[in-house]
């Protein structure tokens, strides 16, 4: 007789947007994986024809309300790209200033109120706040540090709206500079003290071999550009992006899955660029990455929020930096020339790598849109590390299994609403 | 006193999340809103959840699929009251420029396999589908008005929402016109307030987050905009059709036949 189980989860929680979970074992072996995503299309890719190309950040945007930053900076390399213009000096350095916002921000976000209370078996933050408030005070202190610099520098912290192709709106006046500066002093302190946090933290004994993809720069641990390199050998600009990876039909999930082509799956977020990218990090970051046991790469994605607190503690430190060497910009941004052409923008989002690509004719129309977010590019990911982690664990009681297999997709910090390419699967709801 | 507490949920249909967000970016207030409501449903933030009814329900993002178009329902059912949240619960958001469009080629645009795809013709605002109790505005909401729409309910009062345009809040900041100073195409006098007139503070026209203001004349505004400052028509109509583009009289103002394909 065989034995069948399933675990089902039918709402992930502390997800953005929505999705599902089910894994079907039988006779004691893992059959079945399915991330099912039921976020509704809403076809960002088919209504960017027409607009302007200098309407692609605000739009984009809309994609995600969690990282709105990333998808303007993509836009905004992309035609940028695409109009042979490169923005330089003191705009380039406030665009970092900007993402670093998002990152802190973002990672807050997700370290304290979405994935800790996986490991403290909270359901959430604000349960956390009853025996820990001290300790969630310190979190939503450095969220709002983090969104202290994109309300300066965007004019909001969701749907910022001082982002253009070529720059910014207006640069805000300095002074506010310098009391962002001793906010991100605190920051830096509470950055370091989540880390401590999260190290105290039990991670289950797992490791997988990923083929870890990121954006990686001669000079900077990257946020806003660089090539997109991998840690099995690939190397290429993100004009050739579509040439080395696609997006293909697989036939057990009817999703569209983002794979190397030839090749596979891959890995993209904190782990990616903290695997490639750990000799760039700023000196406090990489002394406490240290202090906090890390290797110079990291396979076990339950230590990611591990690898997202060492991040913050560079963002902060990165967004002091370019405080400390401000200078004004003689104009809030340059001009980009219109021309027919294609753009490519290639950035990392805190959830990992965010490209676009635009055609664009003469007057300056978008012609098509092409965006991958992060999420669609680890959905097979996240997919195979549940195989592989329920596998050893099927003695497990279902609601331990339940939470465990959660907690395994949480590590991704899934951002399902940034949905432009999942596909509806054969949903059950209750 | 536990059990007293009124109850909160907080529900999404087609939505970038960011006006949930803003809840969780009340980094000062948000212990405080624990402490006086029970968040029982809220699935971005926890992954206890309570089972209904609820005394308020805060709807994100628009009708777009069958399933939704019967899921507000229920949603409706179990919420005392119910307070949509931003422009694509109150507007049917920027997906809703698919009501322009023919959806099957959108959806072969994006998708492989468009037979996969569940999707209604239109995004519609929860109004057009239920009773909606009070629409709070914004591309996203502004968390000061969604928290002053939280204590108006735990008062029983109503909110304190001006209804008025975008000009008004410039005026009261002492900003410049952008229109008058600089000749840009700003949305402001047709847009309802709530953002505190963000854009025109940053030297930028304001481009309508917070969609149309109480009987706003776009008619005029449209044709100050072609007469005095020459804006091309299709510009004209970008302008009005984002993210509120469904809202009368955005829908028909921007309704110009170079707009759209």
């Amino acid at each position: 007789m065989s034995e069948r189980r399933t675990i089902k989860v039918d709402y992930l929680a502390r997800v953005e947007g929505e999705g599902a979970l089910d894994v079907l074992i039988e006779n004691g072996i893992v059959q079945d994986v399915k991330l099912k995503i039921f976020e509704p299309p809403r076809f960002f890719e088919a209504f960017l024809r027409g607009r302007s190309y200098s309407e692609a950040p605000d739009i984009t945007a809309r994609i995600c309300g969690i990282c709105p930053v990333a998808y303007q900076m993509s836009a905004v390399h992309a035609m940028e790209d695409a109009c042979g213009v490169r923005v330089d000096g003191p705009l380039r350095a406030l665009r970092r200033l900007l993402y670093c916002g998002e990152w802190i921000e973002s990672h807050a976000l997700h370290v304290y109120m979405l994935h800790a209370p996986d490991f403290l078996g909270r359901h959430s933050v604000v349960e956390l706040a009853k025996d820990h408030p001290e300790v969630v005070e310190r979190g939503l202190r450095l969220k709002k540090a983090g969104n202290a610099i994109v309300a300066l520098l965007g004019g909001r912290e969701i749907h910022p709206i001082n982002v253009r192709v070529g720059g910014f709106y207006k640069i805000p006046p300095s002074d506010e500079f310098d009391a962002l500066a001793r906010q991100l002093e605190i920051a830096l302190e509470d950055a370091h003290a989540t880390l401590s946090w999260v190290t105290t933290f039990d991670f289950p004994d797992f490791e997988v071999d990923y083929e870890f993809v990121a954006l990686r720069h001669p000079d900077e641990y990257p946020f806003n550009e660089g090539r997109i390199v991998s840690s099995h050998g690939v190397d290429i600009a993100a004009q050739d992006y579509h040439e080395h990876f696609e997006e293909v039909h697989v036939e057990h999930s009817t999703a569209l899955h983002c794979r190397l082509k030839d090749r596979g799956f891959y890995h993209v977020g904190p782990l990616a660029r903290y695997a490639l990218n750990s000799d760039k990090l700023s000196p406090g970051a990489k002394q406490a990455a240290t202090r906090a046991g890390l290797d110079h790469v990291c396979t076990n994605p339950f230590r990611s929020i591990v690898v997202r607190a060492v991040e913050t503690i560079h963002a902060c430190e990165e967004a002091l930096r370019v405080l400390a060497n401000l200078e004004r910009p003689d104009r809030p941004y340059v001009d980009v020339p219109v021309r027919a052409a294609t753009g490519y923008g290639a950035t990392e989002a805190p959830r990992g790598l965010l490209h676009h690509t635009y055609r664009i004719g003469a007057d300056g129309s978008i012609e098509s849109a092409r965006i991958i977010p992060p999420t669609s590019q680890n959905q097979a990911t996240i997919e195979d590390d549940l195989r592989r982690f329920v596998a050893p664990r099927i003695a497990l009681p279902d609601d331990q299994l339940q939470w465990q297999c959660e907690q395994a997709v949480r590590n991704y910090d899934p951002c399902i609403s940034c949905s432009t390419h999942f596909l509806k699967l054969n949903v059950v709801r209750r | 006193m536990k059990n007293t507490r009124p109850k909160l949920a907080v529900w999404k249909f087609a939505s970038c999340d960011g006006c949930q967000l803003s809840l969780l970016d009340c980094e000062d207030e948000l212990l405080a809103v624990a402490g006086a409501i029970e968040i029982a449903m809220f699935p971005e933030a926890s992954s206890a959840m309570v089972e209904g009814p609820y005394d308020v329900s805060l709807v994100e993002g628009s009708i777009t699929t069958p399933h939704d178009a019967e899921r507000i329902h229920e949603v409706r059912a179990q919420s005392g009251t119910l307070i949509t949240i931003g422009a694509c619960a109150t507007a049917g958001g920027i997906q809703a420029l698919r009501n322009f469009a023919d959806v099957e080629e959108f959806t072969r645009a994006v998708y492989a396999s468009p037979e996969y795809i569940d999707t209604l013709g239109q995004s519609t605002p929860i109004a057009d589908h239920v009773q909606v109790d009070f629409e709070l505005r914004g591309c996203p909401i502004d968390k000061g008005q969604l928290l002053e729409v939280l204590s108006a309910f735990l008062n029983r009062r109503k909110p304190r929402i001006p209804s008025h345009s975008v000009c008004v809040e410039c005026k009261r900041r002492g900003t410049v016109c952008v229109m008058v100073a600089q000749g840009s195409a700003c949305l402001g006098p047709v847009t309802h307030a709530g953002c505190g007139a963000l854009c025109p503070t940053y030297d930028r026209a304001c481009f309508g987050c917070f969609g149309p203001t109480e009987r706003a004349n776009s008619a005029s505004l449209t044709e100050w905009w072609r007469r005095e400052l020459g804006v091309p028509e299709p510009d004209v109509g970008r302008a009005y059709h984002t993210f509120n583009t469904w809202a009368e009289p955005f829908r028909s103002a921007g309704d110009t036949k170079d707009t759209q394909r």
